[in-house]
Parts: structure tokens; C-alpha cells; sequence
């Protein structure tokens, strides 16, 4: 059984505007010592649905459906109180933004020394051992005196990484890290790329990394979410995702950035048009305004994830035939602009 | 002619060797202050320290590091929008390091910029139309007002903009549309020089593409010259000729895209394209990474000699006594390093630069 489910969940939240489907029907699960990357851009729901997980969403004008379920029980169903015996014990977060994350006014051993004692009746002492424990673990150099520091004398890095302290200072079963490198440069984001790995392998996390980079889910991943305007349009192994992607956005995704392995004449294929309201979503398929290949059917009709060749492993929502699909891929990876794929390729007639 | 300039001249780009843009020495510092009542000096960042290079007309020419190398700084002296603490700063061979403010006026027309954040460069309370104009006001051309529409909606056309959109505000526009006002504003008094400056690292992916590839075009077609700015080394080595690699302040490596991809051979060079996640698992799972331990060190207080030996996996003693002059080395890249990556070195630890020879 999978340590950590989300079934069906949708969020919503009332806006003078009208109702935004920030997370609408996502399901995913992820096992112990597994690690699942969750890609999408901004407004894609990717951050709502984990934030979700740990409660972090409730406000007087959100809703939520579906359920998600964590060592037996429903989370979306805990009362507050219970909800924060989870949090930092049983699933912990690593925010994009370690400066905001930690409070400015207080030194980094005391943040620590808190974490521990909000979950364990032990002394303060006991804590600080901890506390300097796991900051020798994520690499922070003299951390027996840096316990004293404040968050502003830390480099970006070494916030980011007092950060990953404070979330793995309890040992929890699922860490999720929402766009945990974005702000650091290459070299850094190398490093704590490294640390979340090498941790994981050696205590077992389950992790769930959300990010908008497919460099990063790549190297750290072992199975793959695409979300778009609030869903999954694919899901799949990291190798198959890959190797044969299915979903037009995914195809979109991955001709849309320069590769430091592509030849460098390469046609960057930008993805036309701009992510949806999520409070309008466009008719049928809510890629279809952005979609190079779309045909009629495709605005009146809503695609269901579905496996790919019966394949259980590897959902897309596409209304193309799957040999379509691979026809279209094949002559894209190859470098064909969209516009001569889509002359050539004889599209057959959509399943709906 | 210095040997650094001899071999530049070897490298030549397609575009030909007619140099635009020529920086000697240039250094720019930054006093560190008391903040109360008496101000106090405590020492100085050296924020860029002694950098020289060519730019020539009609290339694109990358300038990448990572937080705090002095690649914005660069930047800004060569538009003079920071006073140089020293050096040459030359624009069609005429040194404007030290001109005064009222000479650069005219001297702005032949240079825009493009900044990062599309939110905050766009003033929220003037149309499109206005802010495009702008520049025309400043240097009294286009005074007429149909004269001045049609010169503005010729440009929002150029760049992709609906021209029907004129008097439209920047907040009714997505980020992508904003950063091409931004260009747009940039290229209406026809620069020689464009300065982009990470012009797309605050904009979605799907949409960072189409940026860069109007940026392409534009170089193209107006025979521009631009100076691409970025930490994402995959997007310089997409959009540029040849690429300045800073580090705290200094160029450490300056090559044509296709030798400093696929020959880096400072070893700070190496291990930034060797930490960039590659986008194929069976890539990423072939690759030795290159960590770089540590952070970056304070640029107010850099290290001796050559400045990346604390974290350099082949540094020696030299190293940190002798500081290495940017010179040509094998492949022809100059850079500036005592002990170079051999290809042998480049292939087992970034699998990326093998791919693409």
C-alpha cells in the first residue's frame, strides 16, 4: 500500500471573480523510499495539491473533495490539532524561499531546538544535540557554532539547507519540496540536489519534488506528474515520460527549453498562447486553445487519464489516437516544426 | 596587441571581426559603509575586477556566472549607468568610461537595455503606448503624435504585440507579452546595442521560449548586437556567438559557444555545465557530477591569486600564489587557469559537452 494517497482531490476557492479550480480530480500516490516529481507551471495547481496534503489551505473560502490518506487515515478530514502532530513528523515540507521561511529574529539553533520540541517531550539539550546532529548531516560547516546564528548571515545555500534540517529534524516518512532549488544558482542547486538524494537512499523518505524544471525530475525522480490548469495531463515512469511522451503539453514542455545535449542550431518550439484563467477553463480539453494538434472534437470534449497501450504505468489525458501520438512525437523529437508535423501527419479521426 | 587580443582575433565569430564594444581593465568597486551618522569605511567589493573583452557588431555575446560574479555590474558600466572606478570602456572605438552625464545622452540612443523583471520595469500607471514612446519624447524624434503612433505600433508589431492594444495598461498583459514591450521600448530609438540582462528567468518555462527566440530574430533581421546576460547556461549556449564565464568579479574563461561547450577548460566552467540537470535520465545517470563544494566566497574579501582555488578539484600550490592570466589554450579558449581541463577530463565528467560534438 502506498505510504501517502491523494484520490481525487479537488480544491476550490471562492473569489469575488468567481470560483478558481485551483486542483481539480488529482490522484497520486507515492511509496516509501520512492520519490515522485510533480512538473507544471505557475498556476498549474502543482503547489495547491501538496500544500493541501499538510492542510495548508484551509481558509473560510476553500472546499475540498476527495480524499487524501496517510498511514490509515484522511488527512483533509483532521482537526487542526491533529493536523500538527502530522506536520514535521509525518510529512515535512521544504518551501522555495528559505529567507521567508525562517524567522529573521530568531537564531538558527532555537528555530531548530523548536521543531524537536513540538513533537518530543525532551529536554532542551537533548534537542540542540539534534539540532546540531542533522546540521552536520545537510553540511553546514562549524554547526555546533552556527546554532547561534541568524538566518541572514547564511548564504542562499546554506539556508536552503538549514531549511532540509528543520524538515528531516523528526525523521518524517514524506518530505515534499516545492521548488526547493529555484532560487540558488547551479552550483548549489547541485549540491542540495545531491543531499536530498543521498538522504533519501540512506533513511527512506518518500519524496515528492514539485518543480517547473524536467532538468531536475530527470535526475531525482522515479515517476512523473504533468499537471495543467489544475490536473495531471501525464503521468508515467521518468524513463518512459522521456522516452515516449505522450501529452502535447509534455511534448511542449520538453521542445521549449535549450538543452545543453541538443545541437545548438535547434528551433527552440515555444508553447503558443498562455496558461489558462482557472477561473474561465477553456471548453473540452483545457489545453486545446494551446494545442498545435487539436481538432474539433476537442473543444466540446474532457479527456480522462487513461493508461497508454494498456499500460498501467503511464496515464496520459489526450484525445489523439495513441498511434497519432507517436507518429506526431517521433517527427517532433526529430526537430520538425509543429506547423509541418501537422501538415503531414495524417491525423486520424479522434476516438470521441 | 596583447596576446589575449591576437587570439581573440583567431576566433573569429561569422559576423567578422569589426569590434563594437571594447572593455580594458575595467573595475568597478563598491565602498562598504557604516550605515549611521558618521560614515565609515570598511573596505570595498571589488565587484568586477579588471575585465577585458570585445563585443563585435552583429554577435551575440554571453556573459554567465553565478550570483555576485559581476555579470549585471558589467553590464551597467558598459551602459554607464554605474560610473566605472577604472579602466576603458570603448563604443565604436571612442573611450566613454569617464564621460560626463551630459554627453550621454546622444550615447544612449545607440544603447538599450532589457531588464529581467517585466513587472517592475513597466511603469503600471501609462499605456503601452506611452511607454513605448517614451524614448521618442526623451530624444525629441517622432514629435508628431500620428507620426509617434505609427512609429510605436510598427514596433508592437515587430515584436509580436497587437498594435490594437496601444492604449492598453501592462497589467492586462501576461508576462510574456510585458517582456516584449520591454523590447520593444528598447529597440524605438534603433540602438546598435542591445543589453539583455536574464530577460527570461522570470517567466514560465512554455513562455521563456518565445522570448528568446524573438530576441534570435531581431538580431537577425536589425543586424543588433547584443550582450546576453544569464545564470542558465543552456540558454546562453542557445542564444549565443561566444560567452564570457565570470567569478567573483573576473573572467575566468571566454570561448566561442561550441569550443566552451564542448571544450570548457577552466575547471570552474566545467563544473558549472557538469552541476546543470540534464533533461534525460539515462544521461543524467551516465554523469559524474562535478560538486563544487561550499558557496561562493565573499567578494569582499577574495581569495588570492587565483580566485577559484578553494573549491578547484585540481588546484596546487601555484594556484593560490600565482595568479593565472587569461590566455589561449588548447582549442583556442582563453582562460584563465594554471592547470586546464584536457578533453579527457571535459568527457568523463560532462556528458552534455560529448553529446554535442
Amino acid at each position: 500500500m502506498a505510504l501517502l494517497e491523494v484520490r481525487d482531490l479537488s480544491v476550490r476557492f471562492a473569489t469575488d471573480d468567481g470560483v478558481v479550480r485551483a486542483v481539480d480530480g488529482v490522484s497520486y500516490a507515492v511509496e516509501a523510499g520512492r520519490s515522485l516529481g510533480i512538473v507544471g507551471e505557475s498556476g498549474s495547481g502543482k503547489s495547491v495539491s501538496s500544500l493541501t496534503i499538510l492542510g495548508l489551505t484551509r481558509a473560510p473560502n476553500a472546499t475540498f473533495t476527495g480524499q487524501v490518506m496517510f498511514e490509515g487515515r484522511d488527512l483533509l478530514t483532521l482537526s487542526e490539532a491533529e493536523m500538527r502532530e502530522v506536520r514535521g513528523e509525518g510529512i515535512a515540507m521544504i518551501f522555495q524561499d528559505p529567507l521567508s521561511s525562517l524567522h529573521p529574529f530568531h537564531r538558527i539553533g532555537d528555530q531548530l531546538i523548536e521543531a524537536v520540541r513540538t513533537h518530543h517531550d525532551v529536554s532542551k539539550q537533548a534537542a540542540a544535540d539534534r539540532a546540531i546532529e542533522v546540521l552536520t548531516l545537510v553540511g553546514i560547516p562549524e554547526p555546533r557554532a552556527r546554532m547561534s546564528a541568524y538566518p541572514h548571515e547564511f548564504s542562499g545555500g546554506m539556508r536552503q539547507r538549514t531549511m532540509i534540517a528543520m524538515a528531516l529534524i523528526n525523521s518524517p516518512k514524506v518530505l515534499i519540496a516545492d521548488e526547493p532549488t529555484t532560487a540558488l544558482d547551479v552550483t548549489v542547486q547541485a549540491q542540495i540536489l545531491e543531499l536530498i538524494g543521498r538522504l533519501q537512499e540512506e533513511t527512506g523518505t518518500a519524496v515528492i519534488l514539485i518543480t517547473h524544471d524536467l532538468g531536475v525530475v530527470a535526475e531525482m525522480t522515479h515517476e512523473i506528474a504533468v499537471m495543467y490548469a489544475g490536473r495531471i495531463v501525464e503521468r508515467a515512469p521518468t524513463a518512459d515520460l522521456f522516452a515516449s511522451p505522450q501529452h502535447p503539453y509534455t511534448w511542449g514542455l520538453l521542445r521549449s527549453i535549450p538543452r545543453l545535449d541538443a545541437s545548438r542550431d535547434e528551433q527552440l518550439v515555444p508553447i503558443d498562447g498562455r496558461p489558462p484563467s482557472l477561473i474561465n477553463l477553456p471548453s473540452g480539453c483545457s489545453f486545446h486553445p494551446r494545442c498545435a494538434f487539436v481538432r474539433e472534437a476537442h473543444k466540446r470534449v474532457d479527456p480522462a487519464l487513461e493508461p497508454v497501450d494498456g499500460d498501467p504505468t503511464h496515464e496520459v489525458a489526450c484525445l489523439l489516437a495513441p498511434q497519432t501520438r507517436r507518429e506526431l512525437w517521433r517527427r517532433l523529437a526529430a526537430g520538425e516544426p509543429p506547423d509541418r508535423v501537422r501538415a503531414t501527419v495524417p491525423m486520424g479521426d479522434a476516438r470521441a | 596587441m596583447s596576446v589575449a587580443a591576437s587570439a581573440r582575433d583567431e576566433n573569429r565569430s561569422p559576423g567578422g571581426g569589426d569590434v563594437l564594444v571594447e572593455v580594458e581593465d575595467l573595475v568597478k568597486s563598491f565602498p562598504i559603509t557604516t550605515s549611521y551618522l558618521v560614515r565609515r569605511n570598511l573596505g570595498e567589493v571589488h565587484a568586477v575586477d579588471g575585465v577585458s573583452f570585445d563585443v563585435r557588431r552583429g554577435e551575440t555575446f554571453g556573459i554567465v556566472g553565478e550570483s555576485g560574479c559581476g555579470k549585471s555590474t558589467t553590464a551597467r558600466l558598459i551602459l554607464r549607468l554605474l560610473d566605472p572606478t577604472s579602466g576603458a570602456i570603448r563604443f565604436e572605438g571612442r573611450d566613454i568610461a569617464q564621460l560626463p552625464a551630459k554627453e550621454l545622452k546622444p550615447l544612449r540612443r545607440e544603447m538599450q537595455m532589457i531588464f529581467q523583471d517585466p513587472y517592475s520595469s513597466l511603469n503600471p500607471r501609462r499605456t503601452i503606448g506611452s511607454i513605448i514612446s517614451e524614448p521618442f519624447a526623451i530624444h525629441g524624434i517622432n514629435t508628431g503624435e500620428s507620426e509617434r503612433k505609427r512609429a510605436v505600433q510598427d514596433l508592437m508589431d515587430r515584436v509580436g504585440l497587437n498594435p490594437e492594444h496601444y492604449n492598453r495598461y501592462p497589467h492586462e498583459f501576461s508576462g510574456g507579452q510585458r517582456q516584449r514591450i520591454g523590447v520593444a521600448r528598447a529597440l524605438a530609438l534603433r540602438p546598435k546595442l542591445l543589453i539583455a540582462d536574464e530577460p527570461v528567468s522570470a517567466l514560465d518555462v512554455s513562455i521563456q521560449a518565445q522570448i528568446l527566440n524573438l530576441l534570435r530574430d531581431l538580431q537577425r533581421d536589425l543586424g543588433l548586437t547584443l550582450i546576453f546576460i544569464a545564470h542558465d547556461l543552456s540558454v546562453v549556449r542557445h542564444m549565443c556567438d561566444r560567452v564570457a564565464v565570470m567569478y567573483l568579479g573576473k573572467v575566468v574563461e571566454l570561448a566561442t559557444s561550441e569550443q566552451l561547450y564542448g571544450h570548457p577548460r577552466m575547471p570552474y566552467t566545467g563544473a558549472l555545465m557538469s552541476a546543470v540537470p540534464v533533461a534525460d535520465p539515462q544521461l543524467a545517470a551516465a554523469k559524474k557530477r562535478q560538486l563544487l563544494l561550499g558557496d561562493v566566497p565573499s567578494p569582499t574579501n577574495p581569495p588570492k591569486a587565483c580566485r577559484f582555488h578553494t573549491r578547484c578539484w585540481k588546484a596546487q600550490e601555484v594556484c593560490a600564489t600565482q595568479a593565472p592570466p587569461l590566455e589561449p589554450k588548447d582549442g583556442g579558449n582563453l582562460a584563465a587557469c594554471h592547470f586546464p581541463l584536457t578533453d579527457a577530463e571535459v568527457a568523463e565528467r560532462i556528458p552534455s559537452a560529448a553529446a554535442t560534438r
